[in-house]
């Protein structure tokens, strides 16, 4: 065989691979950024200033802290099972990055367009548990065994009302194809938010539950377990379980962006009036870039000041790539890379907001206790998600079979759904605390 | 062959994988091999591009039923478990049935007359997507047997909630 066939036989494999690559290696950066985002956010809402002692506003803060995970001396205790302890956060994080090969970031970038790709991430991303549950064991520590038991449970519970909310959108797209759902958004004319509102809403809730975040963040709750199932970790394998855990929630963002709110689509997008919007990508971006300038010379130190003037320079740029395929003249290469560029943009955009809406809600709600959880997620969350499904059934009966308008058999269904809530919280708040007490169970073992 | 080595890929892991979970003594390794084993089992159900089934495979058997095991294995108190005597005092009549279910399968392959190269899968274009397959014949044709079924199963559940609950 000569090399030229060789190449021919690998050429399908060989955008994948790069793309893998190109997530394998930046998925470490993202979330450390993601941590500095969170921190700052936190520090803005508690009126303080958060990191700033490494590089401007604290911009290197991810780096020191990689640096300072990767050098600590690496701990694994006396009596741990030593093959399961070191192999757990390995199956987190494997699990984790696997789920993002079927997320369509843009029309263009993306792993694997699979068939039963919606199936896929949730299947996998749910095997993360066995690095939780399993690291919590290997610790050999009352306190690790019972956060991963805790968080064994919350997933499971949890996963079974996001499973519904997400069969609703199901229901809406016919399809299990990431890259179909979101044409079936294009087509529709609106995102599933606007037919599945209360969908979006039980996804949510049980999203945060499921990534262990505040509220929901009972497996490792300090008061009560140290640090859950990450207690007897230490270094880089902590790190490692970090990792998996903000890549969670890239994850669960995705999920949500892309059955939700319509993916990479623009917001309007099959409207002419509202495509001014294509601006607002490098707008943003000089915005940034224009701020950055702004900050740079009041930096205490010179080279703060140049990395200032760097971070400004490179948002610059990335306008500029944004505006490119839009000045271009119509049909060259340039101008038929915008859907592809743009799409990345917004999909990417959509995350990072619905990330900002988990760290909001992280700084604003107190954590649940661990009997009102379970409550939550079986005699709330569940019913309701069951009722929604047939909702959106309905609506789509009464829409096809009927012929009635998409917005008025969506209306009428979304306030009977809404109905049925306002009914399960009147149930649940009669209830007396006995019934709920028992969900301790978890927790007793 | 590109499939054979594929194929071959699979079946190694899921067989290896397989022995390990009956030999290990430490049940929570047992129950990872379990995982691994069936994990490899659905690699060779994607390689066959039955897609539906790959998935559905590691979502009920890898990420439900392997899960439960080890929730419940770790509230097992394992030094225990360690040093009893296991399920091993009947190996004559499990070395029997070994030597007869690998007597039909040597059967089996030598009346087959098949290669050592696994089958090339049907080219996906050929294929139906299957999960519309699956739903059909689960939603149309077989409806009322798999409704039918999945009210047993809700009874079977409520009744064993109802049994282990402690007070009604």
């Amino acid at each position: 065989m000569n090399a030229n066939l060789i190449f021919e036989a690998l050429r399908p494999y060989l955008l994948p691979v790069l793309f893998a690559l190109v997530i394998v290696a930046l998925l470490p950066l993202v979330a450390g950024y993601i941590v500095l985002v969170e921190r700052k956010v936190m520090a803005d809402m508690q009126v303080r200033l958060g990191p700033m002692r490494v590089g401007p506003h604290g911009l290197l803060q991810p780096i020191a802290d990689a640096l300072k995970l990767l050098l600590k001396e690496d701990i694994i205790p006396e009596s741990a099972d030593k093959f399961i302890f070191w192999v757990a956060p390995l199956i987190s994080v494997t699990a984790a990055m696997l789920a993002l090969s079927a997320m369509p970031i843009g029309p263009f970038f993306q792993i694997a367009d699979l068939n039963v790709g919606l199936l896929f991430i949730l299947g996998v991303s749910a095997l993360g548990i066995f690095g939780i549950v399993l690291g919590g064991w290997a610790s050999n520590s009352h306190y690790s065994l019972l956060g991963a038991l805790r968080s064994a449970a919350q997933l499971v519970s949890y996963e079974t009302s996001a499973g519904m909310a997400v069969v609703g959108t199901l229901l809406l797209a016919g399809t299990l194809s990431t890259r179909a759902i979101v044409q079936a958004q294009a087509d529709y004319g609106a995102w599933f938010v606007f037919g599945a509102p209360i969908g979006f809403f039980i996804y949510l809730v049980a999203s945060i539950a499921e990534t262990n975040r505040a509220p929901f963040d009972m497996p490792e709750a300090e008061s009560e377990l140290v640090a859950g199932y990450m207690t007897e970790y230490s270094g880089f394998r902590w790190a490692l379980y970090f990792l998996a855990e903000y890549t969670n929630m890239v994850v669960v963002s995705s999920i949500a962006t892309t059955l939700f709110l319509g993916g990479w689509l623009r917001p309007f997008s099959g409207t002419p009036l509202f495509n001014f919007l294509d601006g607002f990508p490098s707008l943003l971006m000089l915005g940034i870039a224009g701020y950055c300038f702004y900050r740079a010379p009041k930096q205490p130190v010179q080279v703060q000041k140049l990395f200032m003037v760097a971070v400004g320079l490179l948002c610059g740029a990335v306008a500029l790539v944004m505006a490119a395929p839009l000045l271009a003249p119509a049909g060259s290469l340039v101008a038929s890379a915008k859907p592809g560029l743009h799409g990345a943009f917004w999909f990417l955009f959509k995350v990072s907001s619905y990330i900002y809406v988990f760290m909001w809600l992280r700084f604003t709600f107190p954590r649940y206790r661990f009997d009102q959880l379970m409550k939550l997620g079986w005699q709330f969350l569940l019913p309701l998600s069951i009722v929604n499904v047939a909702g959106i059934a309905v609506a789509l009966t009464l829409h096809r079979g009927l012929g009635w308008p998409l917005s008025a058999s969506f209306s009428l269904t979304t306030v009977l759904t809404l109905v049925a809530a306002a009914w399960l919280v009147r149930v649940g708040e009669k209830q007396p605390v006995g019934i709920a007490a028992e969900g301790e169970m978890a927790g007793d073992a | 062959m590109l499939d054979s080595v594929v194929f071959y890929f699979f079946a190694t892991l899921t067989v290896i994988s397989a022995i390990l979970v009956i030999t290990r003594r430490n049940v929570v390794h047992s129950a990872i091999f379990l995982a691994t084993a069936l994990l490899a089992t659905a690699g060779i159900f994607l390689s066959l591009h039955a897609e539906f089934l790959f998935i559905v495979q590691i979502i009920v058997y890898t990420g439900g039923i392997t899960v439960l095991y080890v929730f419940v294995i770790m509230l097992v108190n394992l030094d225990v478990a360690l040093h009893q005597v296991q399920f091993n005092r009947h190996w004559l009549v499990a070395l029997m049935l070994t030597l007869v279910l690998g007597a039909q399968v040597a059967l089996a392959l030598t009346l087959s007359r098949g290669s050592l190269y696994a089958l090339p899968p049907a080219p996906v274009s050929a294929l139906e997507p299957n999960t519309e397959q699956v739903a059909w014949s689960l939603f149309h044709t077989y409806m009322l047997p798999f409704e039918l079924a999945s009210v047993l199963l809700l009874v079977a559940m409520i009744g064993a909630v109802v049994m282990s609950k402690k007070r009604v």
